[in-house]
């Protein structure tokens, strides 16, 4: 299938472009799939392309050594993913992973600097990419360096479980993360700890406090 | 029945990405609207309201107290 001119113009790096650009652009990108659950890139290793996505969603994360897994971004058509290596020459500084069937648009290292030479105003795209991902981050690094997320999720679920008798209200992760001031990433990172604490089990749509004392020592703990 | 994510058809834009990153292949798109397939157990893995752009599928979790004699 041949690179799509419309999912050209609809990419942050080339915006403002006019056909005769996006056209000679077109000729140095390449295509790539994946399936759900394959991994794109791995952390560590040496950065060949930069990628954008055409369709379908790409999951960047990086693991611990413990094996967990911290969300840094989720890549939703139109955006770019594995740009920071690509531009400093340095490894893969995180993995990324199709979240279902993924058609990616990939330009390799060097291509991508003779596009910066040939359409220097793209340079100006290219900041405004790099600097909302700098914010998104700087949001995530606080939540993770500086506040006790874990307590105030701890705190959230106590403050709204019901018996299970009746209909209570029900939470989604991105209303508690609303709730804690904080990411929805950061939210499921903290509801799989508490799990591990034993504090609480998740049961599909349930969230069963198992262990209140647990849970009132996390959120005293944190506070 | 099964429970199933909550889908906001007036916030739907029909674009798919839930259909695509859903493992138990339970959504598809009906009249540009996602639609759940019945089906389908879902497991609650909230990764289609990870991937909505305009939040229009939400996974809400019930949150319970476990009885004691339970335990």
């Amino acid at each position: 299938m041949a690179v799509q001119l419309e999912l050209l113009k609809g990419i942050l790096y080339f915006s403002g472009l006019d056909r005769t650009e996006l056209e000679s652009i077109r000729k140095l990108i390449f295509e790539k799939t994946a399936g759900r659950a394959e991994m794109v890139l791995l952390e560590g290793e040496s950065a060949a392309n930069l990628y954008f996505v055409a369709s379908g969603v790409v999951k960047v994360f990086k693991t611990s050594a413990e094996g967990k897994e911290q969300i840094l971004s989720i890549v939703r058509p139109g955006e770019s993913f594995n740009d920071v290596p690509v531009f400093d020459g340095g490894p893969n500084p995180a993995s990324a992973r199709a979240m279902g069937p993924v058609l990616l648009y990939g330009i390799a290292k060097n291509d991508m600097a003779a596009i910066l030479l040939e359409h220097p105003h793209i340079a100006t795209n290219v900041v405004k990419a790099l600097a909302r991902r700098v914010r998104h981050l700087i949001a995530l690094v606080e939540d993770l360096s500086f506040r006790h997320v874990i307590g105030r999720v701890a705190k959230i679920l106590f403050e709204q479980a019901g018996d299970g008798t009746v209909g209570g209200h029900r939470l989604t992760q991105q209303e508690m993360a609303a709730m804690a001031g904080t990411a929805r990433e950061v939210v499921g990172r903290s509801l799989k700890e508490l799990e591990e604490e034993g504090a609480i089990k998740l049961d599909r749509h349930r969230i069963i406090i198992t262990d209140e004392r647990a849970l009132q020592r996390i959120m005293e703990a944190s506070s | 029945m099964a429970e199933i994510p909550v889908i906001d058809p007036e916030r739907c834009d029909g674009c798919g990405l839930c259909v695509g990153v859903c493992h138990l292949n339970g959504l598809t798109i009906v009249s540009d609207i996602v639609t759940f397939i019945e089906a389908v157990e879902c497991d609650w893995c909230t990764d289609c309201e990870i991937v909505c752009p305009t939040g229009a599928i939400s996974c809400p979790f019930e949150i319970i107290i476990q009885a004691v004699e339970t335990r």
